[in-house]
This record gives C-alpha cells, sequence and structure tokens, in this order.
C-alpha cells in the first residue's frame, strides 16, 4: 500500500528549557485518518512536543510542515486557524462560566457586534447531543466533576472551524491524556468519536499511559525517550512488552503479584468512624468504618460521589450531618484543618486547582502541608527539610530530580508525584488518594500501587479512588460502592471478587 | 568559541535574575540625570550631614519604600492595599494634634506616646482591612476603598481642616533628623527592611503568604490558616504606612490631612510591580519593591532635573512607568528581541532562518488569550 502524503511532518525538532533539553532532534508524522499514540514516561517530552507544534512554546530548531507547506506556527490561536485543534493535559477552561459559554469562548456567535446567547446555548446543547453526552450546557462548569470538564475541553477543542464557518475545520486533533480521569463508559465514547472523526480524515493525536486504550484505538506509534526518538511503529508489529521495552529503555517486570497483600493481624482497630455523615447535593449520609492499616477502594461511575465522600472525610466540604470520631476522638471537620490535625491526608485528583502552587519549587510544594501544620513561626530546619524532601524526590523518582524546578514546569506525572510527596511527608493515619495514578506512566504506576501496599502493611490507612476497576479491585482490603451519590454496598474483597460482579453491584445498586 | 559561549551564558543568567531589570532601569534612569546635574553622583559633607542627590533621593523615597515593602506583601497574598494613602494621613494626623496639645512638645516621653497612638490607629485601621477581606470575603480593591474614602475623612476631623504645625526636637528627628552624618530616615527603612526580610524567610510566613497567593484554594486543602496570614499581613502593610506617616509629618513638622500620602497607594503599587511581584499574587521580593520605589522615586526627581514641563509631568511618568513594565515581560522581550536570537541560533544551525511564517498578519494580532497554560 502506497502511503499517502502526511499531513503533519515535524523534522529536528529541538526545544530547550532553562537547564533541560526537552526535545533533541525529533521527527514526527501524522497521516490523514490515521490514530498515532505519542508514547514515553513521565517527562519523555510529549506535552513538550505538542506544545511546540500548538504554538505555545516556541521552537529552538527544526522545521514543521502542515499540509506540504513550511509553517511557523506563533501562537495557538494561528494553530487553531491553521486546523490543529488540542486538548492540553491541563484542563484550561473557566470553571465559573457555563459549560456552554466554555465551549464557544473567544469565538462566541455573534450578530452585529452582539453575542446571541440563545444561539449559543442552543448550538452548545446539540454539540453536546450529537457527541452522546448528558450535560446541561447552562450549567456553571465548575459544578461537574473533573472528568465531565476534561469531556467539555474536548468538545471545545472539536468545535472549532464549526460556527460561523471561520477557519478550515480540525485537519489535526491533538488528545494528551484526554482519558486520565474518564470511565470505562467515557472512554468508549470517545474512542467512538475519535473513529468517527478518523473516518473523516482526521489526523488524531493521542497520548495516553493506558497501554490497553493504545493498542484499542490507535495505529500507529511515535517512542520518546529522554526528549529524543526512539522510533515509530505500526501498533500491529510491536507488543506491550516490546512497548514498555522501548519506553523505558529496559524490560520492566511484570506487576508484581500484589494480589497477596492482606491484612496484617493487628489490623482491627478502629481508626476511622463515620456515621450518618453527609450533605445535601454532595452524597447521602453514610456509615463507613476504616480501619487501621485497612485500604479501602471506592468504585463507582463518574459523578457518583466518590470524590464527594472523600472530601467530606478531610473536611473539604462541610458535612450537614452525621459525625466523625478519628482514633476514638470527635473531630468537627469544619475545615481541612481539623482532620489533618487528627491524622488525616488528601491528594485532590484536581492537582492543577486543587493542589499544586505552580509558581513555587518542587521543595516548597513538598513540604507545604508539614509546614502548615506546624504554623509559619516554626520552620522545618533547614537541613532536616532538605533531607525529607531529598528523600522523597529519590523515593518517587521525582524527575528533574531538583528540588529548585518550579513545579509548574514539571510533566503532569511528576507533578502529581510532587503531590503525593507532601502528603506521605506529614505521615499520615489515614491517605485518601483520589486518582493518584491519574496521568503517571506504567513503571511509576506500578511503583505507586507498590508503594501503597507497604504504607498499608506499616499500618497507614489508605482510602483509594481510581478510575480503573482493576486497579481498586488489586489494592483494597474492602471497596466500597457507589451509586448516585450513595453509598450502596461495602464489600470485602477475595478471590471470588472480580470486576464484573463489581460492575453488577454499580448497576443493580445492590450486592447479592 | 567556548569563552564567547560561556560569557554568553553567564550574561543569559544574570539577565534572568530577578531584579536585572529593575537594577537596570535604575542605572539608566540614574545616568538620565548627568548631563543636567553633572555633580549627580557626587555626596558631600556639610556640617556633618551628607548632601547630594543619592541621598536625597533615599531620603524622600523613604516613606515610599515604607508603604511599598508592606503593599508587596498584601500583593503576595493577592489583594491589594488603597488605604494606605489614608493611613499615612491619620497616622500623621494623630500623632502631630496629640503632640501639638502637649505643653512641652520637645518632651521625649510626649513624643513616644503621639508616635505610638498613631502607630495603633494605622494597625487598628489594618485590623479592619484584614477583618473585611479575610472574615467578611469582600473583595481587597472594595474593601480598602472604605478607608481610602473614610480615613482622609477621619485625618481631617482630627486636625479639624486645619493643617496642624509643630515644633518638636525629637519628632523631627525620624523624618528630617541626622544620625551618623545620614538622614535618621535611612536607619528607619533599613531596620524596616530586615525586620520583614527576616519576619518572612526566616518564618515560613512568606512561605505560606506565596502559597495563599499562588492557589489559595491549595493552601486551603493543605490546611494553611489562610485568613489568619491575611489578617496579619494588612495589619503589617497598615503598621509600615503608619511609620511612613510619621515620617512624612515629621518632615514638614506638619500635619496635612488632605495631602499627606496622596496617591502614595499608586506609587506603591507601581514600585511593587516594577520590583517583579505579580499582581496575581504569589512570588514575592522585598528586595525587589525597593529597588522599584527606588525607581519611582529616581523617576520623580529626573523629572524635575532635566525639567519636564509640570503639565506633562505625570504624562512622562506614566510613559516610563509603561516601559519598565514592558520590559519585564517575558514575552515583550521575545517578541522584540526574539527575532534577532532565532535568526542567530537558526544561522548556527545551518537551516534558513525562520521558514516563512504561515500568515504574518495573524503573527502579530494572535494574542493567544486562554489556551496558554
Ligand atoms: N516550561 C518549562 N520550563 C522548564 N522545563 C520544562 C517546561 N515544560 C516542560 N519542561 C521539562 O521538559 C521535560 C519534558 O516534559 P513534558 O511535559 O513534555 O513531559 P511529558 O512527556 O508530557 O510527561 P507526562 O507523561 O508526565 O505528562 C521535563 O523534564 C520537564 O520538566
Ligand atoms: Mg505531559
Amino acid at each position: 500500500m502506497a502511503e499517502p502524503r502526511p499531513v503533519l511532518e515535524m523534522a529536528g525538532i529541538v526545544k530547550e528549557f532553562p537547564g533541560v533539553r526537552a526535545l533533541s532532534d525529533v521527527d514526527f508524522r501524522l497521516f490523514p485518518g490515521e490514530i498515532h499514540a505519542l508514547m514515553g514516561e513521565n517527562g519523555a517530552g510529549k506535552s513538550t512536543l505538542i506544545k511546540v507544534l500548538t504554538g505555545v512554546y516556541s521552537l529552538d530548531g527544526g522545521t514543521i510542515t502542515l499540509d506540504g507547506r513550511s509553517v511557523r506556527i506563533a501562537s495557538p490561536l494561528q494553530a487553531q486557524q491553521a486546523g490543529i485543534s488540542t486538548v492540553y493535559q491541563e484542563v484550561n477552561l473557566c470553571p465559573n462560566l457555563s459549560v456552554a459559554e466554555n465551549i464557544f469562548i473567544g469565538r462566541e456567535p455573534t450578530r452585529m457586534g452582539r453575542i446571541q446567547w440563545k444561539r449559543l446555548r442552543r448550538e452548545a446543547a446539540e454539540l453536546v447531543d450529537r457527541l452522546g453526552l448528558d450535560i446541561d450546557v447552562s450549567a456553571p462548569l465548575s459544578s461537574y466533576p473533573l472528568a465531565v470538564q476534561q469531556l467539555v475541553a474536548i468538545v471545545r477543542s472539536l468545535n472549532t472551524g464549526a460556527g460561523d464557518g471561520e477557519g478550515p475545520g480540525t485537519k489535526v486533533l491533538i488528545l494528551d491524556e484526554p482519558t486520565s480521569s474518564l470511565d470505562r463508559d467515557e472512554v468508549l465514547q470517545l474512542f467512538a468519536l475519535m473513529r468517527r472523526l478518523k473516518e473523516e480524515g482526521v489526523a488524531i493525536l493521542f497520548v495516553s499511559h493506558f497501554l490497553d486504550q493504545i493498542y484499542e484505538v490507535c495505529d500507529r506509534m511515535t517512542v520518546l525517550r529522554n526528549g529524543t526518538l526512539v522510533g515509530e511503529h505500526m501498533v500491529s508489529d510491536l507488543d506491550q512488552v516490546g512497548l514498555v521495552q522501548l519506553m523505558l529503555g529496559k524490560a520492566m517486570g511484570q506487576l508484581d503479584e500484589l494480589h497477596e497483600h492482606q491484612l496484617r493481624s493487628d489490623a482491627g482497630d478502629t481508626l476511622v468512624q463515620a456515621d450518618g455523615l453527609g450533605r445535601t447535593g454532595g452524597i447521602a449520609p453514610f456509615d463507613l468504618e476504616i480501619r487501621k492499616g485497612e485500604v479501602i477502594g471506592l468504585a463507582g461511575l463518574l459523578g457518583s460521589g466518590r470524590t464527594e465522600l472523600a472530601r467530606l472525610l478531610f473536611g473539604a466540604d462541610q458535612p450537614d450531618t452525621g459525625k466523625v470520631t478519628i482514633g476514638g476522638r470527635r473531630v468537627s471537620m469544619s475545615a481541612p484543618n481539623d482532620a489533618i490535625g487528627a491524622g488525616v491526608a488528601f491528594c485532590s485528583e484536581n492537582r492543577k486547582s486543587e493542589g499544586l502552587v505552580p509558581d513555587l519549587t518542587v521543595r516548597e510544594n513538598i513540604i507545604l502541608a508539614l509546614q502548615a501544620s506546624r504554623g509559619w513561626t516554626r520552620p522545618i530546619p533547614v537541613a532536616q527539610r532538605d533531607e525529607l524532601v531529598a528523600k522523597y524526590i529519590k523515593a518517587l523518582d521525582i524527575r528533574p530530580a531538583n528540588p529548585e524546578a518550579r513545579v509548574g514546569q514539571l510533566s503532569g506525572g511528576n507533578q502529581q508525584k510532587v503531590l503525593l510527596a507532601r502528603w506521605l511527608i506529614t505521615q499520615p493515619k489515614l491517605l485518601i488518594l483520589d486518582e493518584p495514578t491519574r496521568g503517571i506512566d506504567i513503571g511509576a504506576k506500578a511503583e505507586i500501587q507498590k508503594l501503597v501496599v507497604s504504607l498499608s502493611e506499616e499500618g497507614m490507612s489508605v482510602l483509594y479512588i481510581a478510575a480503573e476497576l482493576e486497579e481498586v479491585l488489586r489494592l483494597s482490603h474492602t471497596i466500597g460502592v457507589l451509586r448516585d451519590r450513595r453509598l450502596v454496598a461495602q464489600i470485602a474483597n477475595g478471590p471470588e471478587i472480580t470486576t464484573s460482579r463489581i460492575l453488577e453491584t454499580i448497576a443493580s445498586g445492590e450486592h447479592q | 568559541m567556548t569563552t564567547s559561549s560561556t560569557t554568553s551564558s553567564r550574561w543569559r543568567a544574570l539577565t534572568r535574575h530577578h531584579l536585572f531589570w529593575p537594577v537596570a532601569v535604575l542605572v539608566l534612569l540614574l545616568l538620565v540625570n548627568v548631563p543636567f546635574t553633572p555633580d549627580f553622583f557626587s555626596v558631600r559633607m556639610a556640617d556633618g550631614h551628607l548632601y547630594g542627590s543619592l541621598v536625597s533621593i533615599v531620603l524622600f523615597g523613604s516613606p515610599l519604600i515604607l508603604v511599598a515593602v508592606g503593599m508587596t506583601l498584601v500583593i503576595a497574598t493577592g489583594g491589594i492595599d488603597l488605604s494606605v494613602g489614608a493611613v499615612v494621613a491619620i497616622t500623621g494626623a494623630l500623632a502631630c494634634s496629640y503632640i501639638s496639645d502637649q505643653h512641652d512638645q520637645g518632651a521625649l516621653s510626649g513624643v513616644l506616646l503621639a508616635m505610638g497612638l498613631g502607630l495603633l490607629a494605622a494597625v487598628v485601621c489594618g485590623l479592619w482591612n484584614g477583618f473585611l477581606v479575610a472574615r467578611m470575603g469582600i473583595q481587597p480593591i472594595i474593601a480598602t476603598l472604605i478607608i481610602m474614602v473614610a480615613g482622609r475623612g477621619v485625618a481631617q476631623l482630627i486636625t479639624d481642616g486645619q493643617i496642624i504645625t509643630i515644633n518638636s526636637e525629637p519628632y523631627k528627628l525620624i523624618g528630617g533628623g541626622y544620625w551618623l552624618t545620614l538622614p535618621f530616615s535611612i536607619f528607619v527603612v533599613a531596620a524596616v527592611v530586615a525586620v520583614t526580610v527576616a519576619l518572612t524567610r526566616r518564618t515560613a510566613l512568606g512561605l505560606l503568604v506565596e502559597a495563599v497567593g499562588g492557589n489559595a484554594e491549595a493552601s486551603r486543602l493543605v490546611g494553611i490558616r489562610s485568613r489568619r496570614i491575611k489578617i496579619m499581613v494588612y495589619m503589617f502593610c497598615a503598621l509600615c504606612a503608619g511609620i511612613a506617616g510619621l515620617m512624612i509629618s515629621s518632615n514638614t513638622s506638619a500635619a496635612d490631612g488632605n495631602n499627606a500620602g496622596l496617591w502614595i497607594e499608586l506609587d506603591a503599587i507601581l514600585a511593587v510591580v516594577i520590583g517583579g511581584t505579580s499582581l496575581l499574587g504569589g512570588r514575592f521580593s522585598i528586595g525587589g519593591t525597593v529597588v522599584g520605589a527606588l525607581v519611582i522615586q529616581t523617576l520623580t526627581t529626573t523629572i524635575y532635573t532635566i525639567g519636564v514641563p509640570t503639565q506633562t509631568n505625570l504624562v512622562f511618568k506614566a510613559a516610563v512607568v509603561i516601559v519598565v513594565c514592558l520590559l519585564q515581560s517575558p514575552k515583550f522581550r521575545a517578541k522584540v528581541f526574539g527575532a534577532k536570537f532565532a535568526a542567530r541560533f537558526a544561522a548556527k544551525g545551518g537551516a534558513k532562518p525562520a521558514a516563512a511564517t504561515a500568515d504574518p498578519a495573524a503573527a502579530t494580532e494572535a494574542a493567544p488569550k486562554m489556551e496558554v497554560s
């Protein structure tokens, strides 16, 4: 089969940041009507390649050819006008505007200079409908969980070229880890959408750390390691083991047998006891007992109330019914401080808006929670601080391993690790992890799961939320199933518990 | 080749230092004065006091530095304090009216009491601002507008709408006196700056302030008591303004409720911005602010020495401030100087310089609105 001409060709791409060569001499091409995976570890340079292509960063060397014409793209707007639509790794929308406004912002339908609000809402609703999503476009974006916001970002990017007919329409669609917080159903919806666009001849660049997803939808892939090109392969020519080897530069041991992991014999003391805890509009009153060293996994669909439950246990939202005791003491949960004081830690799923302070350094972000609990008058002694930070940078393999680097400049996966380090350093009794492996590459993902197991063996309790059911099942002693903002079942994990049984429970709302 | 590349990388490291542009502008502004005032840099001694343009810039700039240092912390938390000018007026009015009521205006105890009274009033103003912002959740710009407007009225009430003049040797010291050949106010400023730096960088206060300003929600979830921190910062800012108020009234031996500290809030905000602290909050630099305040003060001096017509004073000042702010924006620098660098790189790499832009018109108008993270 003769190869058609690529719609996009990047050659000899170089991008340098102060002290880091993020891309050196990378070639990349994209054919019309293909789904192309860009693969690599955290920090390999995937997002940077995308941002260079879309004009967020300027190029330090190399050429970009679009449709056979050499182009220089100086800004995201220009990229959009040239037919390149992008959904960046971090959702970049305005939370206090409505979904419809977010979809159309910057290119609202106008008549005589005035925005036609009715038309805007109607068209937004049509778009959302066409993609088979159930979203009220007049509600503020912030009223939806992160995953829905991510879908909105995708809808927004696709919408370029529609509306008033400006621009050539999407030729290239770039999706940088769009599935990291989606459930299976949303992922399938997204894939259906991607296949439809592919048939229309759109070239799609897809980044994901879920290998199964890559093998499900992609045709071709390009692998990066440490900012250099490792190779381009047809997906059908390379199996998963081979791919991982290319990405890491070495073979990786299979995920260790984590199933063995059992509750320690001295577990059994109740650490956290929630009675009738609830919040209207958030989650219906629930009872939950968490024992020392126990890992509780929460399963449920998007919007089923997993995050809401976690937030109540941390005092991030104030409960309006019920009570919580931690270690036998009643905790008021009127603010995160109360929970933190009782030894609870919470890694939010939304690392950008609820987690990191992008302007501060890796070191400052890591010590923030510990420092906050000591108060401003008692700074952590420098030597102790540096030692702690170095220890966790090493333990979690944060790259670059430079405590002075600004967190905003780290790759997505490494930012996630910084957030994790921040809470581990406080040595909590209960660690709440909301999508802790979001955006983390497979090597690091296995590391984090192992870490959860060893923490639990050392007696730390963990509340674990993940979109991937297998992950929840692998780690948890007990699985809490949520449905429609209600905790419907608590299932002791065992060999007879499978993902399909959990899915049944989610679907029916009861556990047999 | 090697030497040139190391010097160029050293130069680049230098230009990237956060104080580089503010200091460069300050030096430039100082140099502009030389053709007009040839002895601009000379400092001479008379009556055991040092005199010279540089000394007066620091002397007259002292109140601004104080106010700007306090403002820096407020801005770092993501707030702003418009009331500092009014606080300057209130403090001066209270102190002077107390002293003028004394039999012996030169009595040290009376002067100390007057200053304490003035500063107490300032701190109460700060507490009020902090309360409105942190407890009531009012936008800082609105919350501090209240004292900005009402405070002047209070100052006038205190002075009965008059300009109170006093004659007090000890009071004169803080804003107009000399010590060890230097204006005493320089020592006051040095002490306040030193205390501020120690307070923020020797403790964890600076970090927590930057966290609150950099990401308020993340700070809440990390357990930072941001309300408490904000209240403290507004009180500290008002205290600095209060000291500036004492200085200004002491310098003129008079309290003018109407004009003391008028528009100083704007100069202070400018100084903070020139010093490299973002109005959005987060990272702050006290050193930068001091340089920024000196830039503003030098600019004011320069306007007089080079004889800009009085009517165009403000326009001239605005123009310089715009240039300074533009120079500090990396995006602007990339746009203006970037083409040269890119061409140089392309030449080195052997590639054709800047493969034709898709659409030059789009390139210039393409101000990214929201895509850039
Ligand atoms: N603005 C920046 N300033 C400095 N360094 C940066 C900047 N952006 C990225 N980097 C560095 O460039 C490298 C590549 O980062 P990039 O975000 O492209 O990784 P990635 O492949 O997308 O990783 P992930 O899977 O974690 O998202 C990293 O070492 C990162 O620290
Ligand atoms: Mg990335």
